[in-house]
């Protein structure tokens, strides 16, 4: 028998960041990613941990702010217009060159919107998730055991490159159950953290904390430094999974849970004879721009898929350069597209 | 590969009825999801569930035409009767769910399933008699595997749960 534990994928997050050594959650309840408070709130105590309900997701933000500084390992998690209130600690958080791992569960938007499954915040996620020149690293998972194996990912990739890291999940791979083992993945290496404000008992030079750069001349130092480590980012940090791509005449281009409806319909245009194929991206930033510009030279077209009325899409269009035509098909508000949907696309475009 | 939906009223044990069909699966090593409705309609409307028991990796969790409908209402029962694919399978809640199909690509059985347990005084547990009807009807899973994999995650201080189980699981598997 196997040893697998079947869990919701919020519940996995929770998991996953324990195993990871996170031991500081804070954060504020909110369908559809509720569980993963929950399930903190109930191991945490196990563990010597700390899970507090803040206030506001404006509070649990800098909470974080405040426990990252430390070095500890900390998360904080919430939907759509909760991360929205916890942007202006996101960019205090990236500049103070702090980690530390941000859950999205997304929901349909703007507004309070709904409470069913979205990819809509993709832009706010790769773009302007907090003011000023800035990213964050940004991670889709597609699978319970990725969200698992990502979610532990997030908290090395934070380490090493002091940064927030996020979780872009959505309300259907929150609230649904598959196998997982948290045995699956190798940790990486994390450099010591000599940065971190924890108290020395006069031992050394103390650290400072700070994203106020009042001289320009400074601040504008600090942004350029950050974006060579961006760059080194873009080369290395990059992942993306690709099915039946090599001889494929339309290439279906979509994250997250979409990548899994359109995987299926890749499987039914094969059986119907159109030479399909999927790329997933798995980190949205760095987006997988090279190998999708690579495949612009073999494939015909390119059909994005989204939960939204189209953002990743023009990430494709900038990734290709034009090269070939970039379609697209989404549902929006909560609405899952049907993999037959999916398909009377593909073969809509691939003639 | 089983593509399964669930559906009735909140409170009826839908969501652990496909609980329990997923983990059987898990535990015999294969792909398995689970995926509930979980909007507005699961306080006092209806709630349903998709469950994949499959041996190639899952694409869509999202069953939208089951090869097997587990309908437990009459609302479910009108929505999704006809989404069962053709040569599939209907088990129908019959002390709740009075029609029946007109479909003949399919194969549908009724099962008084809330009544028997009230008979049996086991209510709340039809859910468990519908899986006892689902393993009698597919096959997808031995009796004996599903009984043990069921009642295993039952802690032994619940004993009397594990009985009450059992029983629900037998009624569902003998009703003729």
């Amino acid at each position: 028998m196997s040893k697998k534990i079947l869990m919701k994928g919020n519940e996995a997050i929770a998991e996953a960041a324990i195993k990871a050594g996170c031991r500081l959650f804070f954060g504020y309840p909110i369908t559809p990613q509720t569980e993963v408070a929950e399930t903190f709130a109930k191991r945490m105590p196990k563990v010597d941990g700390l899970c507090v309900q803040a206030e506001s997701e404006i509070a649990a933000i800098n909470m974080v702010l405040g426990a990252a500084s430390t070095g500890k390992r900390v998360m904080t998690s919430s939907s759509s217009p909760g991360i929205s209130l916890k942007s202006e600690g996101i960019s205090y958080i990236v500049g103070s060159d702090l980690p530390c791992v941000i859950v999205n569960v997304q929901r349909g938007g703007p507004g309070l919107g709904g409470i069913q499954p979205s990819q809509a915040d993709y832009y706010q996620a790769t773009r302007a998730l907090g003011h000023g020149d800035q990213h964050i690293l940004v991670l889709a998972p597609a699978s319970i055991q990725e969200i698992a194996d990502l979610t532990m990912e997030a908290f090395d990739l934070s380490d090493i490159y002091r940064m927030p890291a996020m979780i872009l999940a959505d309300g259907a791979l929150g609230q649904m159950m598959e196998p997982v083992d948290f045995e699956a993945r190798t940790p990486r290496e994390i450099p010591e953290k000599t940065w971190a404000a924890c108290g020395h008992d006069g031992k050394r030079k103390h650290n400072i904390v700070n994203s106020l750069y009042i001289e320009p001349d400074e601040l504008e130092r600090t942004v350029i430094e950050r974006f060579e480590k961006y760059k080194k980012i873009e080369k290395t940090e990059v992942k993306y999974e690709e099915y039946l791509t090599d001889d494929a005449d339309i290439v279906v281009v979509a994250f997250g849970i979409t990548a899994r409806i359109a995987k299926s319909a890749v499987n039914a245009a094969r059986k119907k004879g159109i030479k399909a194929g999927l790329f997933r991206p798995i980190t949205l930033w760095p987006f997988p721009s090279e190998r999708l510009n690579q495949l612009a030279d073999s494939t015909k077209k390119f059909l994005a898929v989204e939960l939204s009325m189209g953002q990743m899409v023009e990430d494709v269009k900038l990734a290709t350069q034009f090269k070939k035509p970039v379609e697209f098909f989404g549902r929006t508000g909560g609405m899952m597209p049907s993999v037959n949907e999916v398909l009377e696309n593909i073969e809509k475009y691939a003639e | 590969m089983y593509n399964i939906l669930l559906a009735g009223f909140g409170g009826q044990g839908i969501l652990f009825a496909g609980k329990q069909i997923a983990y059987a699966g898990m535990k015999s090593d294969k792909e398995v999801s689970w995926l509930p409705s979980y909007g507005p309609e699961m306080r006092g409307g209806t709630a349903n569930c998709s469950v994949i028991v499959s041996d190639e990796p899952i694409g869509s969790p999202l069953v939208t035409d089951p090869d097997i409908l587990i309908a437990l209402n009459l609302p479910s029962f009108e929505k999704f009767e006809n989404k069962i694919k053709a040569g599939g399978i209907l088990i129908s809640d019959s002390s709740l769910i009075s029609k029946k199909t007109d479909r003949t690509d399919i194969q549908a059985y009724y099962i008084p399933a809330t009544e028997l347990a009230n008979q049996n005084e086991i209510s709340g547990m039809a859910n468990v008699i519908m899986l006892g009807k689902l393993i009698q009807v597919t096959g997808i899973y031995d009796y004996n595997y599903f009984e043990e994999v069921m009642t295993g995650s039952i802690p032994p201080s619940k004993e009397r749960l594990i009985a009450l189980n059992k029983k629900a699981l037998s009624i569902g598997y003998n009703y003729r």
